[in-house]
């Protein structure tokens, strides 16, 4: 069975839906404290979304510092699926395993909504054998889900139809260059059944799953 | 302008990052305050208007009186 | 700068006591004399104080709350304790708890809902239950003015900065709007968590050497004299320089609360706790061993702080916020310790429970308090205070709007669309986590929420209703109707109405109008609760809701569980109509009544008449009826209330994006809000199962209509009034969003 490691900082909010939904896709995912730094035996690691530590500072600013992301930066170097969720997704950024970082939404206030999203590109771990263009519905829950990219290039995986946070190139998802470390900002632990709003989530925590049991 | 929490009002912020520099090794640092600055440009030339214009607007919009306290600065 | 009230120095030439400075009258501060038979320290008046003010004893209430019917066999917890728990099946419990926080919303919008939303929480995880989720019942002045725009802005603000962080969903609510409201702003919250059976825990201290570990944020000089200045007096020019007693929220200390205190239970390390709200310690110490009839003692040396040299008073006053009292056999207490420590808690034993009856407090080596535990609970005052029917009633009665031609349909249907009480409240729960934990399978923008119950089959609808204008007009009918609609409300997801718990927010007690509708608001609650069969198991009142003199509408804000034994997937839910489903109405016709009705407040800006009372029979037979229904599979059900079942057909209409078309015969009978009645809309096929259940349960139905096209059209012998569906949408979807940009 696919073994994943649901990284739980203090302030992580979404551990349990995470796992629910993995585990409905048949992995065995496990939760691990951010004090852990090491995650031998994991064949891929989900940073969950939440308020690490609060968001004080900066979102993911003092996540980014805890023992467990040298484990998640071991994976992310040996070629290992790795996710980051809304939260999740803001850590990768600060401890630098993803580019680019986080402003508040354009509309400066809290946005928990579906959002229709498209895929842009098919070769990341979250998007495997996807059509470019496959329309996704996803909920945002963030207040700093702006994304900016600076002047860097990004491998940006999934966008937005209708781009309500502002992010640039209305990315809603994007990838390292080898396309193993990912971060999406809205939830698809949350559209993992048809009763939630959609099942969309599934096919992309499967895609993932895939990969960390390749 | 300054814009300086109260120090009776709880700043739960300063309190986590002061945790997190602890952790870092940072042990020197006994207080960690989060605290807002405010830069207004106003046309005029009259330092004491300008002033007295300012005190209005911190006590009207700019600072929270329930949590907050300001000192302000005028440059030429 | 610190205000008079907490100053705690004695002050020259200052002509208030010390006791009236602290909130305790002439005749109270005898009786402690008299208990005691010496003059009480600082400390000990600073407890009594507390624990003696209107928020914490109840003293002026608790005389007529005794009329609640509170038994039924499912329930384990009755009110009293942090809040009420009641059995859902499969060895799960709810525990549900509403409270407000009204007074520190006016004076700090942000603050005083954010902490709001901290203190509710807390009283539902010292049950042992992890709170899963969260409503909010707001009323505000109109939002023409831009004071009460600030108001309403910020305890949305509070609301989401602290639920969201906090980790626990805010899946549903209500708001009102009224002139009433405008200096006094009403912000009630309600909680809901889930436990099992086994794991129940109780404000009790244990026995005689059980250890006392405060746990959480440190104390600071937090809302010193809260509950007995802020929440226990009348509000006027001087108020806002109260604003020293506001605390700050933290929600990431309060989530590493929860998941602390939760492990504690796991694992069984407590023997009770107690949550730290208004009072502070000196509630937290006292009632736990008041409960099981012990002593304490405490040394206030031990509490951790947040700032230097605080005092004894100070200490036991402090309202700050994310602590927790827990009571701890002597050989667990290093467990304890050990996980607060995980979960970045602050942890210190600060006392032990004594075989004596008195409340033994410490400081600086000295013995500030030396008080029997009971003095400062089961003793404190009540009164009987004085009630009688205000003059005003009959005025109001006779005081209705004779109509003398018909009123033009399609305008007053787009006037109450653009209305902010009855437009779309996406403005607000889009700010709102409303999802975490894939529990929400109907949520905020329907009559109830509906969340899984999940490892079962089962499902549990909840829902808050008010209704001030209503509640003015006849505080007893108002009340009891207020029942009705949450029971009705939670039916329409399919749920058997199951408990109740009450928020009863009211002006000035000390007048006599004012406790008239207070006993006239508990006796109807009470009459309706027995009707459906469901008991009270919790609630708060918040009294002195008056700014210079002007009293708020009597304002009972009802919270209603249901349960639903085998949940449906999809269940009824508003955007499930299709072109060609049939359009039912269902319920009693009652002689036209506009009285209280939203219609007559847009309109006309009137109101005034006496509105209709409930019906016990047709109210229960509604209520089985619509469970019924939804059990058989119809795809929308939708409850009339505000607005009338006009209303209820556009909101069905704007979300399912189908227009409809329907026949009427007296034009008031579209915008009454006459109780017991919801609209169903239906495929053909499901004709024969709506017209034997209904017959079946004894309740009237008529098929007034027909789902499609793109308009809302109300038809009586031809004559056509039609609203175009694209206009409705975007004047409900703006309602909000553009009064708040004024």
């Amino acid at each position: 069975m696919t073994k994943v490691a649901v990284i739980l900082f203090p302030g992580t909010n979404c551990e349990l839906d995470t796992v629910e939904a993995l585990g409905n896709l048949g992995a065995d995912a496990q939760i691990v404290w951010h004090s852990d730094s090491d995650l031998a035996g994991f064949d891929g690691v989900v940073l969950p979304g939440g308020f690490a530590h609060g968001d004080y500072l900066r979102t993911g600013a003092i996540a980014r510092l805890s023992p467990v992301m040298k484990g998640v930066a071991s994976m992310a170097e040996a070629g290992r699926p790795v996710l980051g969720i809304c939260n999740g997704f803001q850590i990768l950024c600060e401890a630098g395993l993803l580019p680019g970082g986080f402003i508040a939404n354009r509309g400066l206030s809290f946005l928990c909504k579906w959002v229709d999203l498209e895929v842009a590109d098919q070769g990341s771990i979250l998007t495997a054998g996807m059509q470019r263009g496959t329309h996704l519905r996803l909920p945002l829950n963030s207040y700093e889900g702006n994304f900016v990219a600076g002047s860097r290039e990004v491998r940006v995986v999934l966008t937005y139809r209708d781009n309500l946070n502002g992010s640039e190139h209305a990315a809603a998802a994007v990838a390292n260059e080898a396309g193993n470390v990912v971060g999406v900002m809205p939830h698809p632990e949350r559209a993992s059944a048809d009763w939630l709003g959609s099942a969309d989530g599934n096919l992309l925590l499967g895609s993932f799953l895939q990969a960390a049991a390749a | 302008m300054a814009i300086t929490r109260r120090p009776e009002i709880a700043d739960p912020e300063g309190a986590t990052v002061k945790k997190a520099l602890t952790d870092l090794g940072y042990n020197e640092v006994s207080t960690v305050r989060f605290d807002r600055s405010i830069t207004l440009e106003v046309e005029g030339d009259d330092a004491n208007r300008a002033r007295e214009r300012a005190i209005e607007m911190c006590n009207r919009l700019l600072v929270n009186p329930v949590l907050e306290d300001y000192t302000l600065e005028v440059e030429a | 700068m610190r205000t008079e009230e907490v100053d705690l120095e004695p002050d020259e030439g200052e002509v208030l006591t010390l006791h009236a400075r602290l909130g305790l009258t002439d005749d109270e501060y005898q009786q402690i004399l008299h208990r005691l038979g010496r003059e009480p320290s600082r400390s000990e008046l600073a407890m009594y104080s507390v624990m003696w003010s209107e928020h914490c004893s109840y003293k002026s209430s608790r005389v007529h709350l005794r009329r609640f019917p509170t038994e039924a066999p499912w329930v384990v917890v009755g009110p009293g304790e942090n809040a009420g728990v009641v059995d859902v099946g499969e060895g799960w419990l709810a525990a549900l708890r509403i409270e407000s926080h009204n007074h520190p919303s006016f004076v700090e919008p942000h603050e005083g809902a954010a902490t709001g939303v901290g203190g509710i929480i807390r009283d539902i995880f010292t049950m042992g239950a992890r709170p899963i989720a969260l409503w909010d019942s707001l009323r505000f002045g109109p939002l023409d003015q831009p004071r009460n725009r600030y108001l309403f802005a910020g305890v949305v603000s509070g609301i989401a900065a602290y639920g969201n962080a906090v980790g626990v969903p805010t899946v549903g609510g209500e708001l009102a709007f009224a002139e009433h409201y405008s200096d006094n702003p009403l912000v009630n919250v309600m909680c809901l968590g889930l436990l099992r059976a086994e794991d129940l825990v109780l404000a009790t201290s244990g026995p005689p050497g059980t250890i006392a570990v405060l746990l959480g944020a440190p104390t600071g000089r937090d809302g010193i004299g809260g509950a007995s200045i802020l929440a226990s007096a009348s509000f006027d020019e001087t108020s806002l320089e109260k604003r020293p007693s506001v605390q700050v929220g933290d929600p990431f200390a309060e989530k590493k609360l929860i998941e602390a205190c939760l492990e504690l239970y796991r694992r069984k390390l407590v023997v009770g706790v107690q949550d730290l709200g208004a009072a502070g310690l000196s509630c937290a110490i006292s009632e736990p061993v008041s409960r099981s009839g012990h002593g304490i003692t405490v040394d206030l040396d031990l509490v951790h702080t947040r700032e230097p040299e605080m005092t004894a008073p100070e200490l036991l006053m402090s309202e700050s916020q994310e602590r927790m009292m827990a009571f701890v056999h002597p050989d667990r207490v290093d467990e304890v310790i050990e996980v607060a420590r995980r979960w970045e808690t602050e942890a210190s034993v600060v006392g032990e429970v004594t075989s004596s009856e008195n409340v033994v407090v410490s400081h600086a080596g000295e013995i500030v308090v030396d008080i029997p535990a009971q003095s400062l609970t089961t003793e404190a005052p009540r009164y009987q205070r004085p009630l009688g029917e205000p003059g005003w009633m009959e005025d109001l009665w006779s005081n209705t709007i004779k109509f003398v031609a018909q009123p033009a349909i399609a305008t007053g249907l787009l006037q109450l669309l653009a209305e902010p009480e009855l437009g779309s409240k996406a403005w607000i729960y889009e700010q709102y986590d409303h999802m975490l934990f894939l529990n929400t399978v109907v949520g905020p923008g329907h009559d109830a929420t509906l969340l899984r119950l999940k490892g079962t089959d089962r499902g549990l609808a909840l829902s808050t209703d008010g209704n001030g204008r209503v509640c003015y007009l006849d505080p007893r009918r108002g009340a009891a109707r207020l029942v009705w609609e949450a029971a009705l409300n939670v039916a329409m997801v399919g749920a058997e109405p199951l408990a109740v718990v009450d928020n009863l927010n009211f002006g000035n007690p000390e007048k006599p109008e004012v406790m008239w509708q207070f006993r006239e608001t508990v006796e109807g609650i009470s009459e309706a609760c027995e009707a459906l069969g469901v008991p009270v198991v919790g609630g708060n009142v918040s009294f002195y809701n008056e700014t210079d003199g002007l009293d708020i509408y009597p304002s009972p804000v009802i919270g209603m569980l249901g349960l639903v034994e085998e949940l449906l997937l999809p269940p009824p839910r508003l955007d499930r109509a299709e072109p060609e489903m049939a359009v039912y109405l269902v319920g009693n016709e009652w002689a036209p009544n506009l009285a209280g009705s939203a219609f007559e407040k847009v309109t006309f800006g009137h109101v005034g008449g006496r509105p209709t009372g409930p019906d016990r029979a047709m109210g229960r037979a509604a209520v089985t009826a619509a469970r019924r229904l939804a059990e058989a599979g119809i795809p929308v059900l939708h409850d009339v209330s505000m607005g009338g079942s006009g209303l209820a057909l556009a909101e069905i209409c704007i979300a399912s994006g189908v227009g409809a078309s329907v026949a009427y015969s007296d034009w008031r009978f579209l915008f009454s809000e006459d109780p017991h009645r919801f609209l169903a809309v239906a495929p053909a096929v499901a004709d024969d199962t709506i017209t034997a259940l209904c017959s079946e349960v004894g309740v009237p139905f008529l098929r007034i209509g027909t789902m499609g096209g793109d308009a809302i059209v109300f038809d009586r012998g031809g004559v056509r009034a039609a609203v175009d569906l694209t206009l409705a949408t975007e004047t409900w979807r703006k309602a909000l969003p553009e009064h708040l940009r004024n």
